[in-house]
């Protein structure tokens, strides 16, 4: 028999003694360790249930606290035994209590038998580590740690603080250099007896007795001392989050795993019961195929890390209300506002949804309703029309509609009529493209039939919100994407930033405009302005319209004033 | 009052509800929550007159306690369920939901409840947020009687996916969550009044714990913390609300003319109105229900790293 197992328990032991009785049946010897907090009755249970069984020992039992040296020191004896009591055994698999078989033993016998001089363990140097917490590496081997992690973590913490202030370090032993790596190694019996009986084992036992987490360091330093043929992996599945605990298998991983063709999967869920009763019986496995590729599994476990620690960009929801400048994204996808657009152009909606290939809304933030497209009552995800229940909260109602949406690219008209509440909120945020006419909330005025005093009022009104806004806008923490044209500037020339809009909108359709939307008629505008003026008003921000001289590229081509081909 | 509460073991998953006049809802109830491993059920009967307190009594699994103090007096129900909580929940696992409530998580239909409360415990997670979905029929809720022993959810099998706001309650740190049909069709006036529909009904429950209003928030304030802040998504559920099947609108009468409900009862007068004008919830962007999975796609709960 080439392998036996050492099995390190604390918790649920009747899984445990499970799994080391399907080794042992199967002509594995298996040395079992014990925690020794676990209680007196439950260990005699568990010798209990697998008395009779051949080649089943029990190792001296140690306290084994997470990160202490209870561990190697458990190891090390459960190892002994098994070095001793088993002659037979050339490579020694260490395993946990949660541990499940993937694969047949004859699989893995088979698989360690072709390679009976190679030691598998992950060694890895404190430089090359990604996966430590806490930012400990190196500082594992030269820093003290008198104070437990778990239940001592302030004092854990600062004792760390003041061993770095005072430039304390301990002497890493000679010849040493560390190395980490995973608990879960199986080694030959020549590496590990090398280790066990070394000449200088008090001396590394003494060391690593201080090391903080010795079980992930202890074997993984000495290996490489010893062996010449250390294959850096481990033939255990185990795969840790974030925040350093392993994750844990379940039923409905039963596909993953099966595909996964590694041996040894770790951690169980103890009640896991489909898990334990198919990976237990002897037809599993079956289409043995040579190496271990937890690919899938690794994948699976990385996009849940991720999802905790990135999460999805623009959604807010009860588990995710980032603070400022931490959302990852203050919406789901890229949008337009168009302010001053749907004014200057007759039905600038229904143009730049075909043209656009995109859903346009009106006015969203009106202030009587919100006008989705298609004069919609109710919109995707079931938003709802009424404003007040939009100014109640108009970022979320934004981010909603932004996130129901997602796919499809959102474009809606803003400007001074409407409520300006969300308006900041737009300026900072990275997906907005904001493209404005400045002034150009004049022309429905020029072309309303009200009177004179009262449109006077509105312009005042209008501006002032237009000028507030469009400091927001040019404002230095401001993220959006910012287009800014005097509506003088914008009928002078107005398909070339139609087109640098729209090739932004849809980058790959990359067509070029060849119908252009049709303006407002703006006869008599200068005069307009001019009035206003002599009424006292000061309109200043749509540029400059000479009163009596109309914008001559308008009147002449009213309609196609412009074909860019 | 009929106490079992001597069988329960020390990591027995507890659940604790309120409930008045819900006999026809119980056995469903039930049946929903011992299959997801729910132990021990302690129950507090508000004077029913339907047999509520009778069909309880007779589970071997359930405690029940009788009280007809008023509603409001006990602040909705919140002071029976902190004593209940304090003199049985210390160090389990607790579900404090309504009889309407049915707790959705992440891989729900593949694993127990046992399996994410482990989890939880590994991971130093004390509370868990699970948000109020409201599920409602397609067309008048009148159109479809509910039978005792059906899932209401074969009913009321639409909500809405897209029109929830919240925001932070700086004196207790939760969120205050408010939209869905009843904001939609009720509060488009005053949105402020509409319901809150934040709630953190599973807690590895302390005695030093309590339930502050409803199951909205807790004290101490770092049981609220259920959300991330820094980009990332925590762990949540979804309380799929199954309350608006057609034993409500004889309810809302009742509950109205007894004046007992929250806030004056402008949440039940708001129903009653807007009942009584067209009992619809559904619109062409209503979701029909299929799975946790679906919820969580559409960011109404989250695996969080749970994987």
């Amino acid at each position: 028999m080439s392998v036996g197992f050492v099995m390190l328990c604390h918790t649920a032991l009747d899984r445990a003694a499970q799994v080391a009785r399907h080794w042992a049946e199967r002509g594995c010897p298996v040395v079992i360790h014990v925690d020794r907090r676990v209680k007196r009755t439950a260990f005699d249970r568990m010798r209990q249930s697998l008395e009779g069984v051949a080649d089943i020992r029990f190792s001296t039992r140690f306290a084994c606290e997470w990160g202490t040296w209870g561990l190697v020191a458990a190891t090390q004896a459960a190892a002994t035994l098994m070095l001793r009591d088993f002659p037979g055994v050339r490579h020694v698999y260490l395993a946990s209590g949660s541990c499940l078989p993937l694969r047949p033993v004859q699989e893995l016998v088979a698989y360690l038998d072709a390679r009976p001089r190679t030691d598998f363990i992950e060694s890895v140097t404190t430089e090359d580590v990604g996966w430590t917490v806490g930012g400990l590496n190196i500082e594992r081997f030269t820093l003290r740690f008198p104070f437990s992690w778990r239940k001592q973590r302030h004092l854990f913490d600062s004792y760390v603080r003041l061993q770095r202030r005072l430039g304390f370090r301990r002497r890493i032993p000679k010849g040493l250099v560390p190395h980490l790596g995973s608990q879960w190694w199986c080694l030959t019996r020549q590496t590990l007896s090398t280790i066990l009986e070394s000449p200088d084992r008090a001396e590394h036992d003494r060391y690593f007795r201080r090391v903080w987490i010795p079980d992930e360091s202890y074997f993984q330093t000495l290996v490489r001392q010893v062996s010449a043929n250390v294959e850096s992996r481990s033939l255990t599945l185990s795969k840790f989050d974030f925040q350093g605990k392993p994750h844990i298998f379940y039923d409905d991983h039963l596909q993953l795993l099966r595909k996964s063709d590694c041996f040894v999967a770790r951690k169980i869920w103890p009640q896991a019961d489909r898990l334990y009763r198919t990976f237990l019986s002897d037809d599993a496995g079956g289409q043995a195929s040579g190496e271990p590729n937890p690919g899938k599994i690794d994948r699976l476990f990385a996009k849940a890390v991720e999802r905790r620690t990135k999460g999805r960009a623009g959604l807010y929801m009860q588990s995710r209300y980032p603070r400022a400048n931490w959302e990852n994204g203050m919406t789901a996808a890229p949008y337009s506002v168009f302010e001053g657009f749907a004014d200057l152009f007759e039905n600038f909606d229904i143009w730049l949804g075909k043209v656009a290939g995109t859903r346009v809304h009106g006015h969203l933030f009106a202030p009587d309703r919100v006008a989705f497209a298609g004069g919609e009552t109710v919109y995707n995800g079931a938003l709802c029309d009424a404003p007040a229940l939009r100014d109640y909260n108009p970022r979320g109602f934004l981010g909603s509609l932004i996130w129901n949406t997602r796919g499809e690219r959102q474009c809606f008209q803003f400007g001074p009529g409407d409520r300006q509440k969300i308006a900041p909120f737009l300026a900072r945020d990275p997906n907005a493209q904001i493209s404005v006419i400045s002034g150009a909330w004049a022309v429905p005025l020029f072309h309303a039939n009200a009177n004179f005093g009262e449109i006077r009022k509105q312009a005042a009104r209008l501006q002032k919100i237009e000028a507030a806004h469009l400091e927001v806008l040019r404002a230095a923490d401001a993220k959006a994407k910012v287009r800014i044209w005097t509506l003088a500037e914008f009928v002078e020339n107005p398909m070339e930033p139609l087109q640098t809009i729209i090739d932004e909108i849809s980058p790959r359709s990359l067509r070029r405009l060849t119908e252009a939307p049709r303006m407002a008629d703006l006869t008599g505008f200068g005069q307009f302005l001019q009035n206003l003026r002599n009424q006292g008003m000061q309109p200043v921000l749509m540029g400059d319209f000479p009163a009596g001289d109309d914008p001559r590229p308008l009147t002449t081509r009213r309609g196609r004033p412009y074909l860019v081909k | 009052m009929v106490s079992r509460v001597v069988n329960i073991r020390p990591d027995d998953l507890l659940l604790v509800s309120t409930v008045r006049n819900e006999k026809v809802r119980l056995p469903w109830f039930l049946r929903y929550y011992r299959d997801l491993g729910i132990n021990h059920f302690l129950f507090v009967d508000n004077d029913s007159d339907d047999g509520s307190r009778e069909y309880l009594a007779e589970q071997a699994d359930v405690s029940v306690w009788a009280t007809s103090a008023g509603y409001k007096r006990s602040r909705f129900g919140v002071d029976w369920v902190n004593w209940l909580l304090m003199r049985y929940g210390h160090g389990h696992w607790t579900v404090v939901v309504d009889p309407d409530e049915f707790l959705v998580y992440p891989f729900c239909d593949t694993r127990p409840l046992r399996a994410l409360t482990d989890w939880l415990d590994a991971s130093s997670i004390r509370s868990f947020s699970a948000m109020m979905l409201d599920m409602y029929p397609k067309g008048p809720i009148s159109q479809h009687p509910y039978r005792e022993g059906q899932d209401p959810l074969e009913i009321a099998n639409w909500f809405d996916s897209g029109n929830y706001t919240m925001t932070r309650n700086a004196a207790y740190g939760n969120l205050w969550i408010q939209g869905g049909p009843r904001a939609r069709m009720f509060f488009t006036d005053n949105p402020e009044r509409a319901p809150a529909l934040n709630k953190i009904p599973l807690v590895k429950w302390d005695r030093d714990y309590a339930y502050v209003s409803s199951t909205h928030m807790l004290l101490p304030r770092g049981l609220n913390l259920v959300y991330d802040e820094w980009g990332g998504e925590k762990a949540s559920g979804c309380l799929l609300h199954a309350k608006f099947i057609d034993t409500f609108t004889q309810k809302a009468q009742e509950e109205l003319a007894r004046k007992q409900h929250y806030a004056n009862s402008h949440e039940y007068r708001a129903y009653q109105e807007g009942m009584a004008a067209s009992p619809d919830f559904w619109c062409k962007w209503s979701e029909k229900y299929i799975n946790w999975r679906q919820l969580e796609i559409l960011g109404l709960m989250s695996k969080g790293n749970w994987a």
